[in-house]
């Protein structure tokens, strides 16, 4: 499937000389992961459009459905942000232990004991502190307790050689159930009768939505901290360090690069973006943290991680994608009698056909300027 | 009525007894894993076969009326699992781990999403075989009431554990998994045995999840399962790839699972989430204790992208 | 979006027609006809439709309004109690057009179905439950809930006529109100047959978790606990589990006869679907809906499944005339004197709870004779 030299890109630069090269090798390098990605999302639909078929159902309808409960219109697109916002900060859980070579897949704990910690600093603040203090020490709180929680599953690889995706994953069913005995004990309110939730947040402690819009400004605290963590991997001596470590970490270790530093370092860092997002779960949506925080977020941010190949700005595309597809499943529930089941069984079809098509990365010469003809 | 009543003896016995009863899918799916890594791939996904494989089941139970055919059917769907995973993991720069998250998602969505008329439908159930019945104490009788799968896990184990040392296609899977190039000197392809390590586990897996929805709890819903595929995955590392350790594993694993009810069936009741997380806690322990950060994990198989 | 608008507006008039149809009958002048015509009803549930528990009993509710004339019925299923189901209402409200949602899983309340009840004051909200309070909340949203606690008061009259041990168990869910309100009444029930029967709970900390249920179950009956019944939203597990084992089973939620046809001795089952007629009766006849709304056997809320062949003549006599009794709305579950299981007094002796007693509703202690604890 190799794309031959004469195609369409490569002649348009021949005649054109040296003034368009930078500006096309530029659009080609960036043209890759788009047009690979949206090919591999068509196959996908294609693909699932057959068992549509084989089930009796029109796919044509599916997709209206899934555009308009999407993506088709204002309120849609708010939908799809709404749902979108927390998987940003539990993908990123996820991806920057990756660069280090690491896979964590217990963001959900960290998630969980975050939005408990912010609950339970907020009830002893409210009357002392006005909302925006009050609202940082939740979130400082519940990154700390984040970054402990998975910083301890870094710690534990590289000081003990325990395997970091079983201890995470231990450690996420852990802080599940030490978030239900919390919340049920000790940091119950005892008038949340029938649903234990901790003392409730004061109004004035919630975070609103963004002016204009129906979606929380957890949204943007999201986004900012997607685009830190790239500036972080990409632009810093810690983030190139930490790449070295991830490719080798023998070879990082000889080259005395502090490897327990970084591998702790990273992991407490995703541990307290896990932690924010389970505070913005209780402080912009619930309320007070109970049961209903431990909502699988955390497992959906893997999901999202990978897909973006582990790269926090690629993330925020793949889950608006992901938060449209799950806004749509309402919508397909209810006018075409599919069972909600259906866009999971989706996202796992276009999810293995996305991830497979990585294989085709680098196989066209056409999105690599460096193998193309160099005409003096 | 005073003789049926064993007090504070109930607790061991049911530990022992829900060791048992909830091994059984922590053995098969961690043996299924334990071939598809010894062979140098990681398939996070069997939450997804174990699930496919339960809802399988279930419904050919239903509709033919036979308990093994429905395992059987199981196995097969588990298989075809194995293969895609297989199959899409042998292309380059393909991450077996992502791939494997993926399928989870699939294996869960088709199976809620065809397993819905068979919620309600009663399916006949897998046999056991009475071996208390030498005891007057029904307790005694329920506890050593054990399903064949139990018993199939327990060889499977002694005989993966022999094969993978003395037969030579347990060799050729342990080159695989230690070296891919140096099962390309000797003349192996290491695609294709890791096709069939990966299909393998898919089917053990698939089974399960048949023991879920044919034997215990015996029932298909889609609350079906509280995760044990994934956690049978991250058994075979605790266990270190051994497949008589993850037999040992999964019986520990359950039957700390059972400590929760039983001391509560004997009126300790505190803290009950807490002894609900008493499995998972034990399991880190002794990770913990058992880990060197001196040493690589020994048995881990050298091209295992997991533990590089 | 203006498609679907279009495809909205074409079922309405089909609706219309239908509607003005129905309006040639007397008694009905066009103009109500069409108004009736406009009501599109949505149910939420936190989990599947056909559980053979909590979602079945509404889901089996939403299904006798569907066929009434002018219904559109939408229905979402499995939508957690998050950001998701705020989203499911406003869903249904903008883009199919619902002007009453039942959102029907307890966690919905607050704060996710209040905030769309402020943002939608057109849209009529009512939750199963008892949450709604006067002057707190808003007029437009409203609870309904039943009493069935009497159906496992009833419950525990089968068992306690049936028990061999005097050992009976409950798998319970979470130690909160309701489900501690029908532990108690259960074992109150089986103590109205022999003071001396104790009942064993365990609670499996999760609404739904097959696995933990079935443990729960086999430790109960290797207690020798040989009745069990349970308040978890899908008892099938329960049900299939302990019937396996040899002992009697007494549903909750809905009719699980089915799957244990010998052991299965009596349920209390939801009957939603005279709730929800009268609900949708209203609002076609431009009443209010009532913002609490509750009732119990006699009202019809409550019912119970048919006695099972395990059940003893002396055991019919005695529910039957339990059930006579609670029919008519006199009967008093909770009366003193009576202790906690700690030996504190919690109602004294000339106390006694109606069925709709508010005091009831925050009911925090396992009475005397049930072995376990809350916390």
């Amino acid at each position: 499937m190799t794309v031959q030299a004469n195609d369409p890109a490569l002649s348009l630069n021949a005649g054109g000389g040296a003034t368009f090269r930078p500006l096309l090798e530029w659009l080609a390098r960036r043209a890759e992961p788009v047009v690979i990605g949206s090919a591999a999302i068509l196959a996908g639909l294609m693909l699932f459009s057959l068992f549509i078929l084989a089930i009796g159902k029109s796919p044509v309808a599916l997709f209206q459905l899934m555009y308009t409960g999407g993506f088709g219109s204002w309120f849609s697109l708010q939908n799809s942000l709404s749902r979108a916002a927390p998987l940003l900060l539990t993908a990123l859980c996820v991806a920057l232990p990756a660069r280090l070579g690491l896979v964590i897949i217990g963001g959900e704990g960290a998630l969980v004991l975050g939005g408990v910690a912010a609950a339970a600093v907020a009830a002893p603040l409210t009357g002392f502190l006005p909302p925006y203090p009050a609202l940082i020490v939740m979130a400082v709180a519940s990154m700390i307790v984040g970054g402990i929680w998975i910083g301890a599953v870094g710690f534990l690889r590289h000081y003990r050689g325990v395997n970091e995706t079983i201890s995470s994953l231990l450690l996420a069913y852990i802080a599940i159930a030490l978030m239900n005995q919390l919340v049920e004990g000790l940091l119950r309110d005892p008038a949340s009768l029938n649903k234990p939730s901790t003392m409730p947040l004061p109004p004035g402690y919630m975070i609103g939505d963004i002016p204009g819009m129906d979606v929380h400004w957890g949204l943007v605290i999201s986004i900012i901290a997607c685009v830190g963590s790239w500036i972080l991997i990409e632009m810093t001596s810690y983030g190139f360090a930490a790449r070295m470590a991830g490719g080798n970490v023998r070879a990082a270790q000889i080259q005395g690069l502090p490897v327990g530093r970084l591998i702790v370092g990273f992991t407490a860092i995703a541990g307290t973006f896990a932690g924010l997002a389970g505070m913005l779960e209780v402080a912009a949506v619930q309320g007070s943290a109970n049961g209903s925080i431990a909502a699988g977020y955390g497992y959906t941010g893997i999901l999202v991680a990978f897909l973006a190949r582990h790269n926090p700005l690629a993330i925020i595309p793949i889950a608006f994608l992901l938060g449209g597809l799950e806004a749509s499943g309402g919508l397909i529930q209810r006018r075409m009698g599919l069972p909600d089941a259906t866009v999971v069984a989706l996202q796992g079809t276009l999810f293995i056909v996305i991830l497979f098509c990585e294989t085709f990365y680098g196989r066209f010469k056409v999105f690599n300027p460096d193998l193309w003809k160099r005409r003096t | 009525m005073d003789e049926t009543n064993i007090g504070l003896w109930g607790v061991p016995l049911a530990i022992l007894a829900g060791a048992i009863r909830v091994s059984t899918p922590f053995i098969f799916v961690s043996l299924g894993e334990a071939i598809t890594e010894r062979s140098g791939r990681i398939n996070l996904g069997l939450e997804g076969t174990l699930v496919f494989g339960a809802m399988t089941a279930y419904a050919v139970a239903v509709l033919t009326g036979s308990p093994w055919l429905g395992v059987l059917a199981a196995m097969a769907a588990g298989a075809v699992f194995g293969l895609i995973h297989g199959f899409i993991c042998r292309f380059p720069r393909v991450n077996d781990i992502a791939i494997g998250i993926a399928m989870m998602q699939f294996g869960l969505g088709f199976a809620f999403f065809l397993g819905k008329p068979f919620i309600q439908p009663s399916a006949p159930k897998l046999p056991s075989i009475p071996l208390g019945n030498w005891s007057s104490y029904p307790q005694v009788q329920a506890a050593l009431n054990i399903n064949v799968l139990f018993f199939i896990g327990f060889a499977l184990s002694l005989f993966l554990f022999w094969a993978f040392r003395n037969t030579r296609p347990g060799l050729i899977l342990r080159v695989v998994g230690d070296s891919t190039d140096a099962a390309r000197a000797m003349g192996i392809n290491p695609d294709r045995v890791r096709l069939l390590a990966t299909a393998l586990g898919g089917s053990l897996a698939a089974v399960g999840g048949a023991y879920l929805s044919l034997y215990y709890p015996g029932s298909w819903n889609e609350g079906i399962s509280s995760g044990q595929g994934l956690m049978a995955v991250a058994l075979v590392i605790f266990a270190r790839w051994n497949p008589i350790h993850c037999f040992l594993a999964a019986l520990l694993f359950g039957g700390t699972g059972a400590l929760g009810p039983a001391l509560k069936s004997v009126g300790v009741t505190q803290g009950y989430y807490l002894f609900y997380a008493a499995p998972y806690v034990l399991t880190l322990a002794i990770l913990i204790a058992t880990s060197s950060p001196h040493r690589a994990l020994s048995g881990a198989p050298g091209a295992l992208s997991l533990t590089k | 979006m203006t498609k679907l608008l279009s495809m909205n507006r074409r079922n309405f008039l089909q609706v219309s027609a239908a509607g003005l149809a129905a309006s040639a009958l007397p008694g009905l002048t066009p103009g109500t006809a069409l108004a009736q015509t406009a009501l599109t009803v949505g149910f939420i549930y936190v989990g599947p439709k056909d559980d053979y528990g909590y979602n079945q009993a509404h889901a089996e509710g939403a299904a006798v309004i569907k066929a009434m004339p002018g219904v559109t019925l939408v229905e979402e299923e499995n939508v957690p109690e998050t950001v998701d189901v705020q989203k499911t209402m406003e869903s249904m409200i903008n883009l199919d057009g619902a002007s009453l949602v039942f959102p029907t899983s307890f966690g919905y309340f607050d704060p996710h179905m209040l905030a769309m009840a402020a943002k939608y004051p057109d849209t009529q909200f009512r939750h199963c439950g008892g949450l709604w309070q006067a002057g707190k909340h808003p007029a437009n949203t409203g609870s309904y809930f039943g009493y069935i606690h009497q159906g496992q008061y009833l419950n525990g009259v089968a068992a306690g006529n049936a028990t061999k041990s005097k050992k009976i168990g409950f798998v319970a869910a979470k130690p909160i109100p309701q489900v501690v309100q029908n532990v108690n009444a259960f074992l109150l029930g089986a103590r109205s047959v022999d003071p001396t029967i104790t009942c064993q709970v365990i609670f499996t900390g999760e609404w739904s978790l097959a696995i933990k249920e079935a443990e729960a179950t086999n430790a109960l009956v290797d207690q020798g606990v040989d009745v069990i019944t349970c308040h978890v939203d899908s008892p099938k597990v329960v049900v299939e589990t302990a019937a396996g084992r040899g002992a009697f089973v007494c549903g909750y939620h809905a009719d699980q006869s089915p799957l244990a046809p010998e052991k299965y001795l009596t349920g209390a089952e939801w009957a939603w679907g005279k709730v929800y007629t009268d609900f949708i009766t209203k609002a076609q006849a431009g009443e209010k809906l009532g913002n609490f709304v509750r009732g119990g056997l006699k009202d019809g809320f409550v019912k119970m499944s048919a006695l099972g062949p395990g059940v003893s003549e002396k055991g019919r006599k005695m529910f039957d005339a339990t059930l006579a009794e609670a029919m008519t709305g006199k009967l008093s579950v909770f009366k003193g004197p009576l202790n906690d299981n700690k030996g504190n007094a919690v109602i004294a002796a000339d106390k006694a709870y109606a069925e709709d007693a508010i005091d009831l509703e925050s009911m925090a202690y396992l009475v005397e004779g049930v072995v376990g604890s809350t916390s």
